[in-house]
């Protein structure tokens, strides 16, 4: 890449890690990405005098959290975080057991049918591009507010997760052993329990237990919309700024958070 | 799991059948506590019918107030990644156990798991009590959910490199600085590519719903549409911010192409 000898002797190989197109287009996304931070930056409408007392208001905020209120735990969290995790963990269930069919037909080499697999990866992309919160309006709005609601939005967002990675894990199946099963004859049912399952069963397990710890984040939000569990709590606490209740919600979910986290974890090592 | 032990081909797993037995014994049980009934479902599905019925055909009913809240939402999201690669590369950095002593790793990676324990939602009705409605409190919960999942991912990216080549670069007697520039980062570059763009993935997806409380962006609008009930223009939200969250796939996809020669990712 030195270019600083003398002209005459300069050398005509030179080695470079990348072609010019590809210079060209690392150099195109750069500069795009630069442009849009600073567009952003420029256009985006914040009001400055918000900002000056941000730092006042957080202390301000954290101030009034201060004493936590630990008492209200049994007689207004308590409830609520078990419905939560019950919404998460009946959520997943629902979700797999919808997502396990679509994954299969979306899987390239256990459904053949090119048609149907885009019909499947259709279905799973509507349900990862529409949010557990927007899933929770929706269902909201069908079946009234509470669990209910809650429970089928979760299940609703993880079916294109769990429907998604499931799919991809058949399609890195072996086919050795696929073959094997179909020279003796197995029919399509048999072939997938004992050809494809044994292969993909490590890869479902740990889906569904990242799943469920995704979900239990996201049920903890949907009360705000009204779609039970503990965001209820939170958001009745916060209507009525009750700042020590809101700080006792937020520890609660904090430490499910950490030991769901920790639990998915110890699980994985195990099976995996 | 599947103990093949004796020589019968597919010996019964009673383990495995009491596992069922207790997941159908939940379900029911949980199902019964958040008190699912059937004549709920029957009545939700009559609902839903309606429903649908009223959100086809999709209207845009405040096209200004649909587009302003799009291009805030995508601002919020470029901002928010921006900002939030920024921040969480030295606290991720901090936090990779190889590298750093323990003192170092412990403040970060609680850093790290505290940013990573709240849905931004939660985090945004924090910052809206902080520093007002708008677009601000939206990028400041985008930028702790970013550094919660890039520090958490560049962290452990970090932990797997060689350390050969990092003690070759050391052994020349490099600064710290250029030890972490030219021994450790080119080899956590394109995994850094790959959950970088997935970041602004999220982050455009979640700059769409942390409006619902307030923190700017096109959630403001469909939560507004939602409590006026006018479904026709729900749908066309709705239809718009797919649209726009699939344009950033298919972008990020891209990128993730001109950086990483087989267009593969992991931590994906």
């Amino acid at each position: 890449m030195a270019t600083s000898a003398a002209p005459g002797t300069a050398i005509a190989r030179e080695w470079r890690r990348f072609t010019p197109a590809q210079r060209l287009a690392r150099f195109s996304v750069y500069l795009v990405l630069v442009a849009a931070v600073v567009w952003s930056a420029r256009t985006v409408e914040i009001i400055p005098e918000f900002l000056y007392d941000a730092p006042e208001q957080m202390q301000d905020l954290l101030h009034r959290m201060w004493p936590i209120d630990f008492a209200h735990y049994p007689e207004g969290v308590h409830d609520a975080l078990v419905d939560t995790l019950h919404i998460a963990s009946l959520g997943t269930v629902l979700a797999v057991i919808m997502a396990l069919p679509v994954g299969v037909l979306a899987a390239r080499n256990v459904v053949p049918f090119a048609p149907v697999n885009y019909l499947a990866k259709l279905i799973l992309v509507s349900s990862r591009s529409v949010n557990s919160l927007v899933w929770a309006l929706l269902f909201v709005a069908i079946f009234g507010p509470g669990a209910l609601a809650g429970t089928l939005a979760i299940a609703f967002r993880s079916i294109g997760f769990v429907g998604k990675l499931f799919g991809e894990a058949l399609e890195e199946s072996n086919a050795g052993t696929i073959e094997a099963l179909e020279a003796t004859g197995a029919p399509w049912l048999s072939v997938l329990a004992k050809g494809y399952w044994p292969q993909v069963e490590p890869a479902f397990w740990s889906i569904v237990l990242f799943r469920w710890d995704i979900n239990v984040r996201e049920s903890a939000v949907l009360g705000l919309v009204g779609a039970g569990g503990i965001g209820m709590a939170l958001d009745t606490a916060l209507n009525l700024f009750q700042w020590p209740r809101v700080a006792t919600v937020l520890f609660a979910i904090f430490v499910v958070v950490i030991v769901a986290e920790v639990v998915v974890t110890q699980i994985r090592k195990r099976i995996l | 799991m599947s103990a093949a032990g004796a020589r019968a081909a597919f010996p019964a797993n009673w383990w495995l059948r009491a596992g069922w037995a207790c997941l159908c014994a939940y379900v029911i049980y949980a199902a019964a506590r958040l008190d699912f009934t059937w004549e709920r479902f029957v009545v939700g599905i009559d609902n839903g019918a309606r429903f649908i019925g009223r959100m086809i055909p999709p209207v845009i009913a405040q096209p200004d107030s649909l587009a302003n809240g799009l291009i805030e939402s995508l601002q919020i999201a470029l901002l928010a990644s921006f900002l939030g690669i920024v921040i969480s590369l030295p606290i991720g950095l901090l936090a990779a156990r190889n590298l750093m002593p323990v003192w170092a790793t412990w403040p970060a990676r609680m850093a790290i798991a505290l940013c990573r324990s709240f849905h931004p939602v939660i985090v945004a009705i924090l910052f809206v009590k902080a520093v007002g409605f708008g677009a601000m409190a939206g990028i400041l919960a985008l930028v702790v959910a970013s550094i919660g999942f890039i520090g958490k991912l560049f962290a452990e990216a970090i932990e797997e490199i060689s350390l050969k080549q990092v003690e070759a670069v050391r052994a020349t007697g490099a600064s710290f600085m250029n030890v972490i520039t030219y021994g450790v980062l080119p080899q956590v570059f394109t995994r850094f590519i790959g959950f970088a763009t997935y970041q602004l993935d999220s982050n455009l997806r979640n700059s769409t719903m942390v409006g619902i409380v307030g923190a700017g962006g096109i959630g403001g609008t469909l939560f507004s549409a939602f409590q006026r009930f006018d479904y026709d223009f729900v749908a066309a939200i709705l239809l718009s911010i797919i649209a726009m969250i699939m344009v950033g796939e298919v972008l990020a996809g891209w990128v993730r192409g001109v950086f990483l020669e087989k267009g593969k990712v992991d931590g994906d």
